[in-house]
C-alpha cells in the first residue's frame, strides 16, 4: 500500500517537474493567435473596423471582442480565412463598416495641393512625400488605399484611382464555357 | 562517339504538319509602313524608353534602357523616324496595351555603328553587360535574358552545354530552317558560348524528324573541325524540346522540383539564341530580327526573317492566308496563345504565327466531367498528377495545387491533348498560377505595409518620448533657476523678512504688468488699425498675386471649383 502511494507520488513529482520545466523552457512570447490573424488581415491600416489599425483589430478578434466581418478591404475571402482559422461561422461583411471596393491608390492633384502636410500626418504607412508649403505626392507602390488622407485635405485635391489592369498584373480568367445545345 | 540516350516519361505524338512550312528559303519581309516595338518583350523588368517622338534612329540604335540587371535592352529594328512612344495592343492573351516605340521606316534600313566584342580581352562582367546591351534573350519561347544564364569565367563549373534544336511542337519549323540554312552561324554561336562558359562537352539535340538539319549541322561542325561539339539525334516525341525534357534525354539528369539545371552542371540554350549571341559578339549587332514560321490556314507556309515590331498581318500576307481566317495563334497548336488582333507586332518571343480558321481549328467539344481515367498522368512529361491539379485549381484550393507542384507544370498541353473528357486542363493551371502569383504579390505588399505601419508607430512613440524628455529637462532647469534665485534672495539677511516680501511682491506685480502688456499687443496685431501704410500696401500686392495665380490655375482645376 505504502509502496503504491510512494510510486504514484514519485510519478507525480517527476511529471510535474517536467511540465514546469517545459512551461519555462518553451514559453511562447506574445500571442501566436494574434500574429496568425494579423497575417490574414490586408494591412491597409484604414481603421474601418473601428480599431486604430490591423494589429489592434487582430487583438480584439483574438479576445473575442470584435466580429470577423468588420474588414472591408479584406473582403469576403478574408472573412472566410478568418472563419477557417478561428472555427467561427462565416458572416457576410458588416455594412456599417463599409463595402468591398476595387483596390485603388490615392492620387494628389499637384496643381491644387497647397502643401499643408495634413495628409502626411494622416497616412498610416508614410506613403506621402512633401514638406510644409511644398507640393506633396503619393508613393503609389506603398499606398495601401486606406483613404485616411481624404478627409483632412482642406482643398480636396486627393482622389482615389483604381489600380489599372496592365499586361504585367493581368490574370488568366477562370475557364468558363458557354453551354451549347447538343442537337 | 556513341551516346547513351535516356528518355522522359509521358509525352504525346501529335500530327506534326511540319512539311507545310519546311520547304523553301528563309524569305525577307518588306519594310512595313510602321514598326511597333514593345518595350517589354522579355521576362524581367520593363525597360524605359530613351527616345521620343520626332527622333531619328538608325537600325540597331537603343530605344529602351534595361531596368536593372534582370532586364534587356530594346533596339530600333530599322532606321527611320520615331513617330510616337505610346500604348499599343500587345501580342498577349490579355489584349491589353503596353508602352511601345512606333517607328516610320525611312527605307534605307541603315545600321548604326557596330560594336563587336573581343572575347580575348573582355572581362566576364563585360561579356554579360554586352549581351544585355545587345538585347539578347532566349528565342526558344521563354524570352529569359541570356546574360543571366551565361556565366563566364568559371572553368569546370559547367559539365554539359545543351543546345536545343529539338523543336518538338507541331507546325513550327523556324529552328529547323535556321539549322539547315545557317548552320555555320549557329555553330559559330555555339563555339562562342563554349569559349565563354567552357563546358566539358556540348550536345546539340535535334529531333530525328529533321534529318536535313542534323546533316547540315554535322557538316558545319566538320568544316570547322570543332571537336567539342556533338550533334545528337533524339527520338521525336512531344515535348522533347522542353528544356528539362531535353536535358533528361541527353544526359539522364532529372532536375528535381524547385532546383535549376545549373545546380547539376547543365545549361540549355536554343539554336536561335546561339545565332543572336554570335551576331551580338562577332558582328556587334543587337537582336532586331528573328525567324518566324507562318503556317496553318495559308496558301503556302514558310519561314521569314522578320524585323521585331512588324505587324503580324504584314508577315501573314506574304503567305496568303485563306479568306476564312479568323484568328492568329502565336506559337504552336499545343502551347500557343490566341492573339487579340491581327495588327499586333512580332516580338522576340514570336517563333510562329499559326493562322487559324473555324474549319482548321474547330472550337473544342464541350467540357465533360473528369472520369478519373488517369490518361493525363501517363501523358505528363513533368511527372505530375494533372487530374489532382485540375481538381484543386477548379475548386480554387490553391495551397493544395502548389503542394502538388503546380509550378513544375510547363503548360505543354499533353494532358489536355489526351483528355477523353475534353477538359481544357492548361486553362485551369494558368488561372491557378496567376491567382497564386497575385496573392503572393498582395502578401508581400501587406507585409511591407505592416512593417511601415509598425515603424511609424515606433517613430511616433519615440518622438513623444523625446518631447517629454525635452520638456522635463526644461522644467527642471527652470525650477533650478528659481530655487537658486530664491536662495540668493533669502541668503543675504535672514531677519530682513518684510523687505524681502516687498521685493517678491514687486517682482510679481512687474510680471503681471508685462503679461497684460503682451496681451494687449497680441490683440492689436493683425488688425488694420495697427498696420502702417507700407504694410497694407504689401498685403494688397500679395492679394493681387494670389488672384492672378488662381486665374492661371483655373483651367487645371476640376470644373466644380
Amino acid at each position: 500500500m505504502l509502496a503504491a502511494v510512494l510510486v504514484m507520488a514519485l510519478g507525480a513529482i517527476v511529471l510535474g517537474a517536467a511540465l514546469g520545466f517545459a512551461s519555462v523552457k518553451f514559453r511562447v512570447e506574445g500571442d501566436p493567435l494574434v500574429e496568425k490573424i494579423d497575417a490574414i488581415l490586408p494591412q491597409t491600416q484604414c481603421g474601418q473596423c473601428n480599431y486604430p489599425g490591423c494589429k489592434p483589430y487582430a487583438e480584439a478578434i483574438a479576445k473575442g471582442e470584435a466580429e470577423i466581418n468588420q474588414c472591408p478591404p479584406g473582403g469576403e475571402e478574408g472573412i472566410r480565412k478568418l472563419a477557417d482559422l478561428l472555427g467561427r461561422e462565416f458572416k457576410p461583411l458588416s455594412s456599417e463598416h463599409g463595402v468591398e471596393k476595387p483596390k485603388s491608390v490615392a492620387f494628389i492633384d499637384e496643381q491644387t495641393c497647397i502643401g499643408c502636410t495634413l495628409c502626411i500626418q494622416a497616412c498610416p504607412v508614410d506613403a506621402i512625400v512633401g514638406a510644409a508649403k511644398q507640393m506633396h505626392t503619393i508613393i503609389a507602390d506603398q499606398c495601401t488605399g486606406c483613404e485616411l488622407c481624404l478627409p483632412p485635405c482642406p482643398v480636396d485635391c486627393i482622389t482615389m484611382e483604381p489600380i489599372a489592369e496592365t499586361v504585367e498584373n493581368w490574370k488568366w480568367k477562370y475557364p468558363v464555357f458557354p453551354i451549347r445545345s447538343t442537337h | 562517339m556513341l551516346n547513351k540516350l535516356f528518355s522522359f516519361n509521358g509525352g504525346v505524338t501529335p500530327a506534326y504538319e511540319k512539311t507545310r512550312s519546311a520547304e523553301g528559303p528563309i524569305l525577307p519581309v518588306p519594310l512595313p509602313a510602321e514598326l511597333v516595338i514593345p518595350l517589354h518583350q522579355h521576362v524581367g523588368g520593363p525597360p524605359r524608353p530613351v527616345v521620343q517622338a520626332g527622333d531619328r534612329v538608325t537600325k540597331g540604335q537603343r530605344i529602351g534602357k534595361a531596368d536593372g540587371n534582370a532586364s534587356a535592352t530594346v533596339h530600333a529594328s530599322t532606321s527611320g523616324l520615331v513617330s510616337a512612344v505610346e500604348m499599343r495592343r500587345m501580342p498577349h492573351s490579355s489584349g491589353l496595351s503596353a508602352l511601345s516605340v512606333i517607328i516610320k521606316p525611312d527605307g534605307l534600313d541603315a545600321w548604326g555603328t557596330a560594336k563587336p566584342l573581343d572575347l580575348h580581352t573582355a572581362s566576364p562582367t563585360e561579356i554579360r553587360d554586352h549581351l544585355m546591351q545587345m538585347g539578347v534573350v532566349g528565342l526558344g519561347g521563354a524570352v529569359f535574358p541570356t546574360h543571366l544564364k551565361i556565366v563566364p569565367g568559371q572553368p569546370k563549373a559547367l559539365e554539359t552545354l545543351v543546345i536545343n534544336g529539338a523543336e518538338c511542337e507541331p507546325f513550327i519549323t523556324c529552328d529547323d530552317l535556321l539549322m539547315r540554312q545557317r548552320a555555320d552561324t549557329v555553330i559559330a554561336g555555339v563555339a562562342l558560348m563554349c569559349q565563354i562558359m567552357k563546358p566539358d562537352r556540348t550536345l546539340i539535340g535535334i529531333e530525328d524528324n529533321k534529318p536535313e538539319a542534323i546533316r547540315a549541322m554535322q557538316q558545319a561542325i566538320e568544316a570547322q573541325h570543332d571537336k567539342r561539339l556533338e550533334v545528337v539525334s533524339v527520338p521525336t516525341r512531344y515535348p522533347a524540346g522542353g528544356a528539362k525534357q531535353l536535358i533528361r534525354v541527353l544526359t539522364g539528369i532529372e532536375v528535381p522540383h524547385g532546383e535549376r539545371s545549373t545546380d547539376y552542371g547543365v545549361q540549355c540554350f536554343n539554336v536561335g539564341t546561339a545565332v543572336a549571341v554570335h551576331d551580338a559578339i562577332k558582328l556587334g549587332r543587337p537582336l532586331v530580327s528573328r525567324i518566324v514560321t507562318v503556317s496553318g490556314n495559308v496558301r503556302r507556309g514558310g519561314n521569314y526573317d522578320v524585323l521585331i515590331g512588324t505587324p503580324m498581318r504584314d508577315v501573314v500576307a506574304l503567305s496568303e492566308a485563306h479568306a476564312d481566317t479568323n484568328r492568329y495563334i502565336m506559337g504552336g497548336p499545343m502551347m500557343g496563345v490566341v492573339m487579340p488582333g491581327m495588327e499586333v507586332p512580332v516580338v522576340k518571343a514570336t517563333n510562329c504565327i499559326l493562322v487559324g480558321s473555324p474549319k482548321m481549328f474547330p472550337p473544342p467539344p464541350p467540357e465533360m466531367p473528369c472520369i478519373r481515367c488517369g490518361e493525363c498522368a501517363i501523358a505528363c512529361p513533368a511527372d505530375l498528377q494533372p487530374f489532382e491539379l485540375y481538381w484543386f485549381s477548379r475548386a480554387k484550393i490553391f495551397g493544395k495545387a502548389q503542394e502538388y507542384h503546380l509550378f513544375d507544370c510547363i503548360e505543354c498541353g499533353c494532358c489536355a491533348y489526351v483528355c477523353p473528357s475534353h477538359i481544357p486542363l492548361v486553362d485551369y493551371y494558368r488561372f491557378a498560377k496567376s491567382e497564386i502569383w497575385a496573392r503572393e504579390h498582395e502578401k508581400e505588399a501587406a507585409d511591407h505595409a505592416r512593417e511601415r505601419y509598425e515603424f511609424r508607430q515606433y517613430r511616433e512613440e519615440r518622438e513623444k518620448e523625446e518631447k517629454a524628455a525635452r520638456l522635463a529637462a526644461k522644467t527642471a532647469a527652470g525650477r533650478e533657476k528659481a530655487t537658486a534665485a530664491l536662495a540668493v534672495a533669502e541668503q543675504p539677511d535672514g531677519s530682513n523678512n518684510t523687505a524681502e516680501k516687498d521685493a517678491k511682491k514687486a517682482l510679481i506685480a512687474a510680471a503681471l504688468a508685462r503679461a497684460k502688456q503682451q496681451q494687449e499687443q497680441a490683440a492689436a496685431i493683425n488688425t488694420a488699425a495697427a498696420l502702417s501704410a507700407e504694410q497694407q500696401a504689401e498685403i494688397a500686392a500679395i492679394e493681387a498675386r494670389r488672384a492672378e495665380i488662381r486665374e492661371v490655375a483655373k483651367p487645371h482645376l476640376p470644373p466644380d471649383n
